[in-house]
């Protein structure tokens, strides 16, 4: 549906965007992945129209929108900050873009009653976006862009400003509306959560480019090389191969027997300890282990791998 | 170490910020101003109040006065608006000193402005109703790039583009959201122009002829010439009426119109002109205004040379020689002129200083400080002819008179710029992290130390441009000057005033050629203040 390829953008001749290349099916959920810097806004803007490529172009139901203007693109955007209409109210917000495509009065307030409704935010019509929660404003920017039924729907960052608890049930609830709403959508943020929770398919970007697509699950079990391993959290990268740090199982040593290295860091993540341990060789190997009884900083360790926990890269 | 003892108390310190600046205006604003309602109500004479009102000549001069300075802010507004909108959104080489370089008319000197444009103009044009508006426009261009460009250079592009995702093209998100998004300081700008359109004096005097005169210049019209002081204190009266309905109603409209959030800093917001297109707009939109502005000042400076058909420095030559058109030497009003800015900057800084530390110390909103908010700016709305004018019939006899008392000047004048001083300093000090005073507080600062060691280093420099504006207020200050500076001490806009109301070719070109040097030594301290503000946003 819609299709993007070798989308290249220069700012004062460094490469935001280097040849880009990336394909959404029809209500398809697509997240773009990468750390900040890496050229995700720069990619949804090339899309809406709102940043001209220098190469490259962007189809859409394969007609070409390079002479497009953004207004005509029928594109949703959802922007980081939300970029609200202080000066309208919400249902004055909502509204926009269903007076801009010429709706009836009637059909405007229906429309903006359901997308209230659908955000739930019923009753919150009169109320000025100054005075909404972060939550609240996002949710007005999300029923705003949807109003106008976009072919795309863009999302940059929508959670990136909220608190952790806040992101959590947004996401629960942005999950279950594009299942609804069966959306084409194609959503960038730098969380790997909130990446695996929402796309059917993760596009990971680096400094500018496209390095590996995939379902969560092919990502997961094949990262195409050792940065998109790290970047991914996936474990520890050593000789071409991943070390699930599941699969480290760590013991303290015994008196008189050979250490293998010592732990140098012991931090808890929720159920599990991550242990950091230094073996012998320098190298530095992350363990998870979840006994409550675990060696502390100092302590020399023995180091075993199951070999069901590495993954050979290609 | 003092940190336990000072000598000014807290309490001590109030009465200071409060009462110094009270006391003067007290003294040498409401007084005078009681002088003229006690003058245009009160004391008899051979018309009563009503008849000045209801006479027809009158009523026409209330008519124009209105209608001009609707009309100024309406072309004002049109002129300004293409280089607003590239000062707001573009970054391109040069934008700074473009920034800078607008504020200079704002600055010049009434007479400078209206000699500006008696040089540029064609003798058809050169005194009428369209001499006044263009040269307003010219004076108050300034007022709109800066106070609309700042803000829209501040304003979130994205906004407008969410507007584009949503299926609003470039005309109408003009309307429907830049407009919107720009109304609080395009109302804030259109209230500043017009006031200062309306309270138009210099400028009216000198282009306006015989024929069109606003109630500044029939003020002076009834005073000076006439010598009606019954009709020109009622009309003062009138032009306070206006004035603080003017305000009352700009200050409603901008509460109304306020909106709040979505300002971004000013390097996330511009960008460098892209396609051909682009490009042409910066350099035509910059280039226009340039020519608007520069122009009548480079014909200004031609004329100052013109001697017969050729060029020469006669006109110059001859500022050093005694003339029939004053009582003292032209070089002597330079002089005069420095001077009494200087002394008026002095009084000014240190009322307007006190002043500032009143209203921005004891917190926003409380009705002490209020109160002394508005009554400062009164003298502002008061228009300088007014204050001349009650001065004249204020202070002419003992202990006070003005003919005898040349430090009047420098008061009157200080009297204008104080306002500029306040809306300077005040909010410099209401921006001072209340936390910087807690803790120095804490590690063992007493109240008047705090004051010296946070307050005032953060201050100086407020106070070094709020100098620099008093001095160039005072050095063009012309509405007030003209009625109390004594024929043997004129300033420099007095004598041109003095020069153009004389005939002869070599009168007119010494005009121009003071108008050229009170010019220059006005652009002189305005660069002075453009390096003490730097690169900061804002308006003041």
């Amino acid at each position: 549906m819609l299709h993007v390829e070798g989308v290249t953008v220069r700012f004062n001749g460094n490469a935001a965007l280097d040849g880009v290349t990336l394909d959404i099916g029809d209500g398809e959920v697509v997240t773009v992945l990468g750390p900040s810097g890496s050229g995700k806004s720069t990619l949804l803007r090339v899309i809406a129209g709102l940043q001209h490529p220098d190469s490259g172009r962007v189809l859409l139901d394969g007609e070409d929108l390079a002479s497009v203007p953004p207004h005509r693109r029928g594109i949703g955007l959802v922007f980081q900050d939300h970029a609200l209409f202080h000066h309208r109210d919400v249902a004055g917000n909502v509204a926009f873009g269903l007076r801009m495509r010429g709706d009836s009065k009637n059909e405007v307030e229906g429309r903006v009653r359901e997308l209230l409704d659908l955000v739930g935010l019923t009753g919150f019509e009169r109320r000025s976006v100054a005075t909404l929660s972060g939550g609240e404003q996002q949710r007005v920017a999300l029923a705003r862009a949807l109003a106008p039924e976009p072919r795309v729907l863009l999302l940059d960052e929508p959670l990136g400003s909220l608190d952790r608890r806040l992101r959590d049930r947004l996401l629960e609830d942005l999950e279950k509306l594009f299942d609804e709403l069966g959306v084409t959508a194609l959503y960038v943020t730098h969380d790997q959560a909130e990446a695996f929770a929402l796309g059917d398919r993760v596009a990971v970007m680096r400094a500018g480019r496209v390095v590996q697509t995939g379902t969560p699950d092919e990502l997961w079990a094949h990262p195409e090389d050792e940065d998109v391993a790290r970047f991914l959290g996936l474990g520890n990268v050593r000789d071409g191969a991943i070390v699930r740090p599941e699969a480290v199982r760590v013991a303290a040593a015994a008196d008189g027997q050979p250490a293998d290295g010592v732990v140098e860091a012991a931090v808890r993540h929720g159920p599990t300890v991550r242990l950091r341990v230094r073996l012998a060789s320098g190298e530095r190997l992350d363990a998870a282990v979840a006994s409550l009884d675990h060696p502390g900083p100092g302590d020399p360790v023995t180091v075993t791998i199951d070999p069901e926990g590495i993954i050979e890269l290609q | 170490m003092d940190g336990h003892r000072d000598p000014l108390s807290a309490r001590a310190w109030r009465a200071v910020t409060y009462g110094v600046p009270l006391a003067f205006l007290a003294i040498f604003f409401l007084y005078p101003l009681a002088a003229i309602f006690e003058r245009g109500l009160l004391s008899g004479g051979e018309s009563s109040a009503l008849d000045v009102v209801t006479d027809p000549v009158m009523r026409d001069v209330v008519w124009f006065t209105v209608w001009q300075a609707v009309a100024s802010t309406a072309l004002t507004i049109a002129v300004a608006l293409p280089a607003t909108y590239v000062l707001g959104r573009f970054a391109f080489p040069g934008r700074s000193v473009v920034r800078a370089v607008v504020t200079v008319p704002f600055v010049l000197p009434t007479v400078v402005v209206a000699l500006a444009f008696l040089a540029i103009l064609p003798e058809s044009l050169e005194r009428g109703w369209v001499a006044i508006l263009v040269a307003h426009a010219f004076f108050n261009v300034a007022v709109v790039v800066r106070v609309v460009g700042t803000f829209w250079a501040n304003l979130d592009p994205r906004v407008s583009e969410a507007a584009a995702t949503l299926g609003a093209a470039p005309s109408r998100r003009f309307l429907e959201i830049t407009i919107p998004l720009l109304a609080p300081a395009l109302a804030a700008a259109a209230a500043i122009v017009f006031l200062f359109s309306f309270t138009s004096f210099g400028i009216v005097l000198i282009l306006g002829g015989p024929q069109y005169a606003t109630l500044e210049a029939e003020i002076y019209n009834q005073a000076v010439r006439i010598f009606d002081l019954r009709a020109a204190a009622v009309l003062s009266l009138v032009q306070l009426a206006c004035v603080a309905l003017a305000v009352w109603v700009t200050t409603r409209l901008e509460a109304r119109l306020a909106v709040r959030g979505q300002l971004r800093a000013e390097r996330d917001v511009l960008r460098k002109p892209r396609t051909l297109g682009e490009k042409a707009v910066v350099l035509g939109s910059i280039g226009a205004l340039a020519l608007f502005l520069g122009l009548p000042l480079a014909v200004l400076v031609e004329r100052s040379f013109a001697v017969g058909e050729g060029h020469g420095l006669e006109a110059y030559r001859a500022l050093a020689r005694p003339t029939a058109a004053l009582l003292a030497t032209p070089w002597e009003a330079v002089v005069n002129s420095i001077v009494y800015a200087g002394a008026a900057t002095v009084i000014a800084v240190i009322v307007g200083g006190l002043a500032a530390f009143a209203v921005a110390g004891s917190g926003r909103g409380s009705r002490g400080t209020r109160l002394l908010d508005g009554a400062l700016m009164l003298p502002l709305g008061a228009s300088a002819v007014m204050l001349g004018f009650g001065f004249v019939i204020a202070f002419d006899r003992a202990p006070i008179d003005f003919r005898s008392a040349p430090w009047i000047v420098p008061v009157v004048q200080a009297l204008v710029a104080i306002p500029f001083v306040v809306r300077i300093v005040a909010p410099t000090l209401r921006a001072i992290d209340e936390r910087q005073r807690e803790a120095a507080a804490m590690l063992g600062a007493s109240p008047g130390r705090v004051r010296r060691e946070i307050d005032l280093p953060i201050v100086t420099r407020a106070l070094a441009i709020a100098a620099g504006f008093a001095f160039a207020i005072s050095l063009g200050e012309f509405g007030a000057t003209v009625f109390l500076a004594r024929p043997d001490r004129p300033t420099l806009p007095v004598a041109i005033f003095r020069f153009l109301g004389r005939p002869g070719e070599l009168n007119a070109a010494q005009a121009y050629a003071l108008a050229v040097v009170l010019m220059a030594v006005t652009a002189v301290s305005v660069f002075l203040v453009e390096r003490i503000r730097g690169r900061r946003a804002g308006w003041f």
